[in-house]
């Protein structure tokens, strides 16, 4: 791999560059829209019409441990990435595993906390400001559990064909995509359950 | 398992069962004319599964005029109508049609018309101009194409099986809301525009990265074409508003589906947030459609004119003062929804100020002009015509951009008229200016001029005469989407000269259709052997009428603006041995193709709310891009000996 991403002319790794560049830009699309629903959150977080607010149904120590293991998550992401350039296929598959597992509990733990809402009777059918919650909240979840089905497909990919230009193209446009996901995290955490229990 | 969808889906006004009808034996007709040819495997292999964005430029180039053909039908019924609905007269249209024909018009023109025309232009030129062989990712090219394809499959679609929205083409909640328009209407164009909206971010990241990374040896930005600098700014412009679109309709089909309340009037939802998030989206998108019209007529001024662009840093950074300033001039859509008199006032400024930057390149075009040898060419006859009629869509927009008149000329037709003038006169006489001047290039011969100048006359006094009465109309106090009026407003001879226009822009389309058959037909005679039949300036001339697949078979390296009129006429020629090397060229690929199909599954069930069919489907569309991983070989080498033998 190495001789051949020195070449310049090389296709491969002009698409390696091409490509990254290419994400970099979908990422930021995709800030567009989380940002269009942190701005209707913005707008919203006081209609509560008459159904509780963020203070009365905000568990910080709860969503404490959501952010630890997202956060954890994106370190594992890290680590797997480093050994991913070092060639390293089977510390890459198990690092991506670790990862994996930690973004599924952080679903987990997300579906029982909405689920949890809606029991006690404070689903998005009651207020502008709960539809918000639910829709930026679960729009981030939404993205992780995508992350989660690329990755499954990516270390099916890499136990079969090991890293190659092309295979480490893929894994570092998903670990671009895994850290973007933990920093929208990082504004949920502070805009939506930070300043909503202030 | 069928949700919603019953048979009495199917049950419409015998004027709406006559369209559908028509165009189900059209499609049918299509498709036995071409089993009975045997072009099936010659379709798929050559067109359906292609990646050459000359091939997918075309494609795109047909939706658009079968799209155009659907919204100028549409413009007839609506001027038919109001011609004759007046005091006993109800028309032959009831009112709930002529929303849906209103709100189909907006739709279909704006999104199959104006962006279709856009990408194919886009695909057709920018490789082309920029001296580069494909785009940055041919694939998600096809993957873009096709889901512009399956959205506008849908619309049609929409004609035959239940109804479409008829909330106006933005569809303002809280009327779009579930409360008021339950039915399947409103969810046809959400997911039609999800789909469509999707596309167009897809091809737009592509297009960008094109113009970044793909440019030849030497070609500098400040040494783009014109065309490829506007596509550029129109780019940056799709990649920030297009989210906007896709997050502000998944809200608008939460409120819908799931029972949030968004834009609810219950609930502590808030209307008017809608209006602001698709206004954000909405304002650049009118750039994003006008922005590669000027860089069309940049590039046709200057060859028909014979002289390089007057002022070119000045062009660059007047689209650039567009392209910001299109970003903060969204409210003055709505001024009259009460934000106060500063908040007006900033946008009534900002809206005003954008006529700075757009007057810049008017006069830069004329001076352009100014003592070149000009050839009056059809492209160059759409490029007068346009800056007749923008100007006047200019200057009625910096008249409502003052918030005390907009609050006159609000939802009137002046304002119908304003914007029209600047879509016809801007966007359409672009695409009809490129579409002659680049035709020569892709199909190897020219288009029949007499024909195209009858059109073009047709088109432009079709123009004036359908909208200078709107604009008196409008000063009247006649709103827009009216089916009905009282005789005593005066109104009804306007309305009637309003639809003879109509019907002479309907000759203009008559005319470019026979055009482009008589210029079939005749292609002997008009044959382009050189490859630069304009005498061109920018790179796409230096090659052959039509381009090899892979454009070029030497990468050229330029060193001045307009390099292919700079080599023409360069003093002592060198001619170096060619040296050819292997080209890298992408495989054809067909899942592009399913992707689209599997979106117009999905958008469909989702619409009548079959639940089943729409998970499947979408699970359908993440398997396609997992198949596309898995692929070994996506592309190939052509060798030497095949490109020295063209």
């Amino acid at each position: 791999m190495t001789d051949t991403a020195t070449t310049h002319h090389d296709p491969l790794q002009e698409a390696y560059t091409k490509n990254v560049f290419g994400f970099w830009v979908y990422l930021m699309t995709d800030c567009v829209l989380f940002g269009i629903l942190f701005a209707t959150y913005a707008v919203l977080h006081n209609n509560t019409f008459g159904a509780p607010s963020g203070k009365d149904i905000f568990d910080l120590s709860f969503v404490l441990k959501e952010t630890i293991i997202l956060l954890t998550s994106s370190f594992t992401c890290g680590l797997a990435m480093i050994a991913a350039h070092r060639l390293e296929t089977k510390k890459v598959i198990a690092w991506f595993c670790v990862t994996f597992l930690l973004g599924l509990s952080f679903v987990v733990l997300e579906v029982t906390e909405f689920a949890h809402l809606v029991d006690v009777g404070n689903s998005w059918e009651k207020s502008a400001f709960l539809s918000s919650y639910f829709t930026l909240v679960g729009t981030h979840g939404l993205h992780i559990s995508v992350g989660l089905f690329w990755m499954i497909v990516f270390m099916a990919q890499i136990a079969r064909k090991g890293i190659t230009l092309v295979t480490l193209r893929r894994l570092t446009c998903l670990s671009m995509f895994w850290h973007f996901l933990d920093v929208v995290w990082i504004f949920i955490f502070t805009v939506v359950y930070l300043m909503g229990v202030s | 398992m069928f949700g919603k969808l019953t048979f009495d889906a199917l049950q419409h006004d015998p004027l709406q069962d006559g369209a559908g009808f028509s165009m189900i034996l059209g499609g049918l007709l299509i498709v036995a004319l071409i089993t009975y040819y045997k072009k099936w495997t010659y379709l798929w292999k050559e067109w359906i599964t292609s990646l050459d964005p000359k091939r997918i430029g075309v494609m795109y180039i047909i939706v658009a005029f079968v799209m155009l053909i659907k919204g100028v039908s549409d413009a007839i019924l609506m001027r038919a109508q109001q011609s004759i609905a007046i005091s006993e007269s109800a028309g032959f249209l009831t009112s709930d049609h002529y929303q849906q024909i209103f709100t189909a018009h907006g739709t279909t023109m704006i999104f199959f018309v104006g962006m279709a025309v856009v990408f194919g232009m886009m695909n057709l030129v920018i490789p082309l101009q920029i001296g580069a062989r494909d785009v940055a990712y041919p694939f998600l090219n096809s993957v873009g194409f096709w889901l512009f394809g399956a959205a506008s499959v849908l619309i049609l679609v929409s004609l035959v099986v239940g109804n479409f929205n008829a909330t106006g083409w933005l569809g303002y909640p809280p009327l779009a809301g579930i409360e008021y328009s339950p039915g399947e209407g409103v969810d046809y164009w959400i997911w039609i525009l999800q789909i469509a909206g999707v596309g167009s971010l897809i091809s737009g990241i592509n297009f960008l990265i094109t113009i970044l990374r793909m440019r030849c040896p030497g070609m500098t930005l400040m040494k783009m074409p014109l065309f490829v600098w506007c596509s550029l700014a129109t780019l940056i412009l799709i990649i920030f508003a297009f989210p906007i679109l896709t997050a502000t309709l998944g809200l608008l089909s939460l409120d819908r589906y799931l029972g949030m309340h968004f834009f609810t009037a219950g609930f502590g939802g808030n209307p008017m947030m809608y209006v602001n998030l698709i206004w954000a989206w909405g304002h650049p998108e009118v750039y994003i459609l006008v922005l590669p019209a000027f860089g069309i007529f940049s590039e046709v001024v200057a060859t028909f004119s014979e002289k390089r662009l007057f002022g070119y840093a000045s062009m660059v950074w007047a689209i650039v003062a567009i392209t910001i300033l299109s970003f903060i001039v969204w409210l003055h859509h709505f001024f009259t929804m009460g934000a106060g008199a500063n908040v007006n006032a900033f946008f009534g400024i900002m809206t005003m100020l954008i006529a700075v930057p757009t007057g810049v390149k008017v006069f830069n075009w004329l001076f352009t002009m100014y003592r070149g040898k000009i050839h009056f060419t059809t492209p160059m006859l759409w490029f007068l015509g346009f800056i007749a009629t923008f100007s006047v869509g200019g200057m009625t927009g910096v008249l409502m951009s003052l918030p005390p008149i907009d609050f006159q000329a609000h939802n009137s037709l002046f304002l119908v008229a304003h914007f029209h003038s600047v879509i016809i006169g801007g966007v359409l006489f672009g695409f009809f200016a490129g579409f002659a001047y680049w035709f020569p290039k892709i199909v190897g011969f020219k288009l029949n001029e007499r024909l195209g100048k009858y059109a073009f006359w047709c088109w432009l006094v079709g123009f004036l005469t359908a909208f200078l009465p709107l604009y008196i109309l409008g000063l009247m106090g006649a709103t827009r989407r009216l089916d009905h009026y009282d005789p005593s407003t005066g109104w009804q001879p306007l309305f009637v000269i309003a639809a003879v226009g109509v019907l002479l822009i309907s000759c203009g389309i008559g005319f470019q259709i026979l055009q482009i058959i008589v210029s079939i037909k005749q292609r002997k005679q008009n044959l382009d052997t050189t490859g630069d039949p304009w005498n061109g300036r920018t790179l796409e001339w230096s090659t052959t009428s039509p381009p090899p697949l892979y454009n070029f078979a030497i990468i050229p390296e330029v060193h001045d603006h307009d390099p292919f009129w700079a080599t023409k006429h360069a003093k002592n020629k060198q001619v170096a041995e060619p040296h050819y090397e292997p080209i890298h060229m992408p495989k054809n690929s067909s899942i592009g193709f399913f992707v689209g199909l599997f979106s117009l599954i999905f958008g469909f069930a989702i619409t009548w709310h079959m639940m089943e069919i729409s998970v499947i489907s979408l699970i359908a569309v993440m398997a396609c891009f997992v198949v596309r991983i898995s692929e070994n070989e996506t592309d190939y080498y052509i060798p030497i000996e095949e490109i020295e033998k063209s």
